[in-house]
């Protein structure tokens, strides 16, 4: 085998002429975190939601949380994709869709939006089951004294189900970590994005994609080490977090 | 909106497109089931090193992306493969095989994962049981301990399968032909996208909604 190693080649300059290809795939490092952040924003605020749609009295409302997660958990992320850079902006008003197809940001928002909403569908799951895990006659003590069904939800329900929510909140965004090379179809320079172009053009694949697997470990291990710091402030959150793993069926 | 290039193409897309997703899903499932109960075994019984190896292998590859594991395999393949066979020029292999190397081996670490938490799921106490009448540590495995957590773990394993399933799609980035690859063909010489990508989204909703059901109807069986 005739392959020629060499480690310096993050130092040459990239095809563009101007920047190294170790600043090229450091700028890939942040637009990952970039759409990681944004859509775990998203992921949050909208699968709290859909969880809390998921566990609501009237029937309707269950049926729309139940159908969302049924919509985005069973089409693949990437045709998911496709769908928000190709599909939608064809299907808004003309004026509209040629404005975002303009957008300069436009693969990092579509990959964000798409990326969020399709990982709130698992937030909303754990939403579902971090609330249905906690007793029922919290409920009912609530409403007993008096308060009504979303105060005990805002006051009573919620501060111990977002709680529950902690420890699940790491493989989600480990999970949303990864899932962010998939916008690279779309045209995100993103971390596999740029290793893909450097390999492309040095042809130096193991060293290309052996700093790029360093990048995602060093960012999924720094995702960890801070929710396990997080954790620990709150001893009892782990203890709790076994109850509602074992009501999820999973293995405490 | 023009339907047309869906149902003139319907066979292509279905068949040919389709049928390579659904034949990669199954043959990675199994090699990777299989693959992957053999992780499962080594990291429950073998010896130290071997289960820390394991360890690292299984928790490194869950968290790198899927297609940057495509990426490993698809470009270094023909390297390593020279090396091995003493070629001085690197081996081309083909898209197809890599994908199917690269899920089957990518999968073993997932269903490894399940397999484990499936075994150790079971009472300790009847392992415990089980050799106090008699029984050889083999005969443990196979009458009472593998029954028991192939029973809690089958759904989740079917449910694995479905999520692979879904990931097949991203053999896109090698330019392979399977659902989304024949969609995206088709689109792009018609110049339209907006039908075929609702109806490939509207395919998978389909076949995924329809086997989660399955899936949830065995697990009500299953339940004891």
């Amino acid at each position: 085998m005739n392959y020629q190693w060499n480690w310096r080649v993050f130092y040459d300059i990239s095809g563009d002429g101007a920047s190294t290809y170790a600043h090229n795939l450091l700028a890939g490092v942040g637009w990952t975190i970039a759409t990681a952040l944004f859509s775990t924003c998203i992921a949050l605020l909208v699968g709290v939601a859909i969880g809390l749609l998921r566990v609501s009295p009237n029937r309707l409302k269950r049926g729309l949380g139940s159908t969302y997660v049924g919509v985005f958990r069973d089409i693949p992320l990437l045709v998911q994709m496709f769908i928000w850079y190709f599909v939608v902006p064809e299907l808004l008003p003309e004026s509209l869709g040629n404005w975002i197809k303009g957008l300069a940001s436009g693969p990092f928002l579509t990959a964000s939006i798409a990326l969020g909403l399709y990982a709130a569908a698992r937030v909303g799951e754990q939403t579902r089951a971090a609330i249905t895990a906690l007793p029922k006659w919290q409920l009912m003590a609530g409403i007993a004294l008096g308060l009504s069904r979303s105060q005990v939800l805002r006051l009573i329900v919620m501060p111990q189900a977002l709680r529950l929510l902690i420890p699940s909140l790491t493989s989600e965004m480990v999970n949303i970590v990864k899932n962010t090379s998939v916008g690279m179809t779309i045209g995100l320079m993103e971390l596999t994005a740029r290793a893909r172009e450097m390999q492309e053009a040095t042809f130096h694949t193991f060293e290309t994609f052996a700093a790029a697997t360093a990048g995602y470990l060093a960012i999924n291990l720094c995702i960890i080490t801070a929710i396990r710091a997080f954790e620990a402030h709150a001893p009892s959150i782990k203890q709790r977090a076994a109850t509602t793993r074992m009501a999820e069926g999973l293995p405490a | 909106m023009n339907l047309t290039p869906i149902t003139s193409n319907l066979s292509y897309l279905l068949i040919e497109g389709l049928g390579l997703t659904v034949k990669l899903t199954i043959l990675c499932a199994g090699a990777g089931l299989a693959l992957g109960l053999l992780l499962a075994a080594v990291r429950l019984y073998g010896p130290r090193w071997a289960q820390t190896l394991v360890a690292w292998y299984v928790n490194i590859l869950r968290s790198i992306p899927l297609i940057l594991v495509l990426f490993w395999f698809y470009f270094l393949s023909p390297y390593v493969i020279a090396w091995v066979i003493r070629s001085p020029n690197a081996v081309q292999v083909n898209a197809y095989i890599s994908a199917l190397i690269t899920f089957s081996l990518f999968e073993a670490c997932y269903y490894c994962e399940i397999i484990r938490a499936g075994v150790l799921g079971v009472a300790r106490g009847q392992e415990f049981a089980a050799r106090a009448l008699g029984l050889t540590g083999m005969q443990v495995m196979r009458s009472v301990v593998l029954p028991q957590a192939m029973r809690n773990t089958g759904p989740i394993l079917i449910l694995q399968a479905i999520v692979l399933f879904q990931d097949v799609s991203l053999v896109y980035v090698l330019s392979l032909t399977d659902f989304v690859g024949a969609a995206t063909q088709i689109a792009q010489q018609q110049n339209d996208m907006v039908p075929m990508y609702l109806f490939v989204a509207l395919v998978y909703l389909l076949v995924c909604f329809v086997s989660t059901q399955g899936v949830r109807r065995l697990q009500m069986r299953l339940a004891p």
